[in-house]
């Protein structure tokens, strides 16, 4: 009852510079770093073939596992060193981000899609199609990914499409999961009540009323599964159903640089720093954009 | 007497109540148990009642948000049910709107202001964007929101301002029949007489029928015409809101007007008497035999706990008490 004056309060009293503009620009660097960040690795996997100083795919047994320019008995022609074919590790981590991200946001927005759509139609409309909705996410939660992925990758045989089938063909189950609680609990809240006796039709309902409320865990699980989506990619390179050598991933470039961490770390280790700064710019543009969404956190 | 707008007949609604695994029903909630009826047009019908004797259920079943256990709801005549989707569609959503009790949860949060009152319009009209937007500003006007309130979040007003809000989202079609399920009953103190008030005076202004739902008898005695009583999914006493309060008959409502006036200790001057209401309404799955209030009544007697009362004309008004013979 008294929540009144106190709510108005803080909208009127909208903060402008002054005491918080230090806390301001602090705000405003957790999501301009990561921003940018994520624009300079797609810009760099757009234009990798003018970036990349040497083809990512050249051996050179004579310059094998060459150590990064900065380190003693490196050479400026290989910034990052050379892997244990003689490859260039900088040309290879700026090709490896076309085939990671790629296939991260690719699986992305066929998961997230997929299960939103089966999601919201599910909690929505309830009955029978829930009913079988749900068994299938069962199903498709209970079965094991790895022993799909290599099925797919024996029928298709390895590459590009085969990795995001394979990753997209379970992934969406999780997302239809979260997405069908909450649309439970907004099914059942006032304004859907308002909206059907204003003569809202389901569709209209789904789509103005659930989607726009379901964005925040939605926006959180996409920008969590950036990073988990590469991981998983490296995941099935290292067992042999990813993409296939020789062309670059972040995640093959690592488990191949795995044998050699001791003589050359730097073959795994930039690659894995990219997957790093993903996984992390990831969690922090997600924040970002879910306050950006959300007009209740809007203008703090 | 003015023409009757609608009309409850005999309404019923059972919830089941289910257990275990296999959702066994193995109960039900009488949530509405035989009521009967009529809103007059232009006029304000209140139901009051304590918490859980089945008035928001009654709100929902004319609303369509809830299909009746049995009964009728006759609109202009008609009865709702047999109307075809077509029909409803045009001759009775849109006719029939309502304002929620709580505005801090009746409103989509993800949507600006010109788009939750303009949403009825965008639904059942063909009207442009910018016409909806005109009638939207037109509409905030009458309830007394400034225009530059159109581009705004829910958030950003108070709860009175939002039940404002509510009001106009209600006007947008021209309903004939507003249902007010507690309209001002979350809001602080000080706004519900402006709340009510502009609903008096949209009420004259469009010759709007209210159905009122309320649990407090003060509320309603300034705005309705005509009031039933509820107790446990059934009505006790109804009639004239006037005369009620005058006159009234059933022991349930002369404890509901003595509780709404005890307001302050030193209200309870020596002169009036004071019925105090003790204990819980029993539960509706399993109401009391005979007159449904026995157990919680002063006056009850041997026969109150046997027999059902009928419901009887006494003066003006109506009563279901078997102490009116
Ligand atoms: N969906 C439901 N399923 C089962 N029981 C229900 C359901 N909705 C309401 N009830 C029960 O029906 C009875 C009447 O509820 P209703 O909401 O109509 O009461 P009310 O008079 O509006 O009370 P309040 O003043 O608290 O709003 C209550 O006992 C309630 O628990
Ligand atoms: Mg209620």
């Amino acid at each position: 009852m008294t929540v009144a004056p106190n709510i108005e309060a803080k909208t009127t009293n909208k903060r402008k510079g002054g005491v918080s503009r230090w806390s301001r620009i602090m705000k405003n660097l957790t999501f301009i770093i990561p921003l940018s960040i994520f624009i300079i690795l797609i810009l760099t996997s757009i234009f990798a073939p003018f970036i990349a100083p040497h083809d990512p795919e050249a051996t050179s047994l004579t310059e094998r596992r060459l150590p990064p320019a900065f380190i003693e008995g490196g050479s400026t022609k290989y910034l990052l060193g050379t892997d244990s074919l003689g490859r260039d590790v900088l040309s290879r981590v700026i090709y490896g981000a076309r085939v990671s991200l790629s296939v991260s946001l690719m699986v992305i927005a066929i998961t997230a899609g997929i299960g939103t759509l089966m999601g919201i139609a599910s909690g929505y409309l309830g009955g029978r199609i829930d009913g079988f909705l749900m068994r299938v996410v069962d199903i498709a939660m209970s079965f094991p990914g790895l022993v799909l992925a290599m099925l797919l990758a024996v029928a298709l045989g390895p590459g590009f499409f085969t990795v995001v089938i394979a990753l997209s063909a379970l992934g969406w189950a999780g997302y239809a999961r979260l997405i069908r609680g909450e649309t439970l609990r907004i099914r059942n809240s006032d304004f859907v009540a308002q909206a059907r006796i204003s003569g809202a039709s389901s569709w209209r309902i789904m789509l103005r009323h659930i989607f726009p409320n379901v964005l925040n865990p939605l926006i959180i699980i996409m920008t969590l599964a950036v990073g988990m989506m590469i991981l998983a990619e490296s995941g099935m390179s290292y067992l042999g159903i990813g993409i296939p050598p020789p062309t670059p991933s972040w995640g093959s470039m690592v488990s191949d640089g795995r044998n050699d961490l001791d003589v050359a770390w730097w073959i795994s280790t930039f690659p894995g720093i990219c997957i790093g700064l993903v996984v992390l710019s990831g969690n922090f543009l997600g924040d970002w954009l879910r306050d950006k969404m959300d007009p209740r956190l809007r203008q703090l | 007497m003015a023409e009757v707008l609608l009309e409850a007949r005999d309404i019923v609604k059972h919830y089941p109540v289910t257990r275990g695994l296999l959702q066994r029903t193995v109960g039900w909630v009488r949530a509405v148990d035989g009521v009967s009826f009529t809103v007059e047009q232009g006029k304000t019908f209140s139901l009051v009642g304590e918490s859980g004797a089945g008035k928001t259920t009654i709100a929902k079943a004319i609303l369509l948000l809830e299909r009746l256990t049995s009964g009728n709801i006759l609109f202009e005549g008609k009865d709702v049910y047999k109307f075809s989707a077509a029909q409803l569609k045009t001759g009775y959503r849109p006719k029939v709107q309502s304002v929620q009790q709580n505005p801090w949860s009746s409103m989509n949060p993800r949507m600006r202001v010109r788009d939750i009152v303009g949403e009825p319009l965008f639904v059942n009209t063909k009207q442009p964007k910018k016409e909806v937007y005109d009638n939207v500003s037109k509409l905030l006007d009458q309830v007394g929101i400034g225009a530059e309130g159109m581009t705004r979040y829910p958030h950003e007003f108070s709860g009175g301002q939002r039940q404002r809000i509510a009001v106009a989202r209600a006007l947008a079609l021209h309903p004939n029949l507003l249902v007010l399920d507690e309209p001002v009953s979350a809001l602080d103190v000080s706004i519900r007489a402006q709340i009510m008030n502009l609903l008096k005076d949209l009420q004259t202004q469009f010759n709007l029928s209210y159905i009122v739902i309320a649990h407090n008898l003060a509320t309603v005695r300034y705005m309705s015409h005509g009031v039933a009583i509820m107790y446990l999914g059934q009505l006790v006493e109804y009639g004239d809101t006037e005369e009620l309060f005058k006159n009234p008959l059933h022991p349930y409502t002369r404890a509901l007007i003595s509780a709404s006036q005890l307001t302050l200790p030193e209200d309870a001057k020596d002169g009036a008497k004071q019925i105090i209401l003790t204990g819980e309404m029993p539960s509706p799955l399993n109401p009391p035999p005979g007159c449904r209030f026995h157990t919680r009544c002063a006056e009850a007697g041997e026969l109150c706990s046997k027999e059902i009362p009928d419901m009887r004309q006494v003066g003006k008004n109506y009563v279901k008490c078997h102490h009116y013979k």
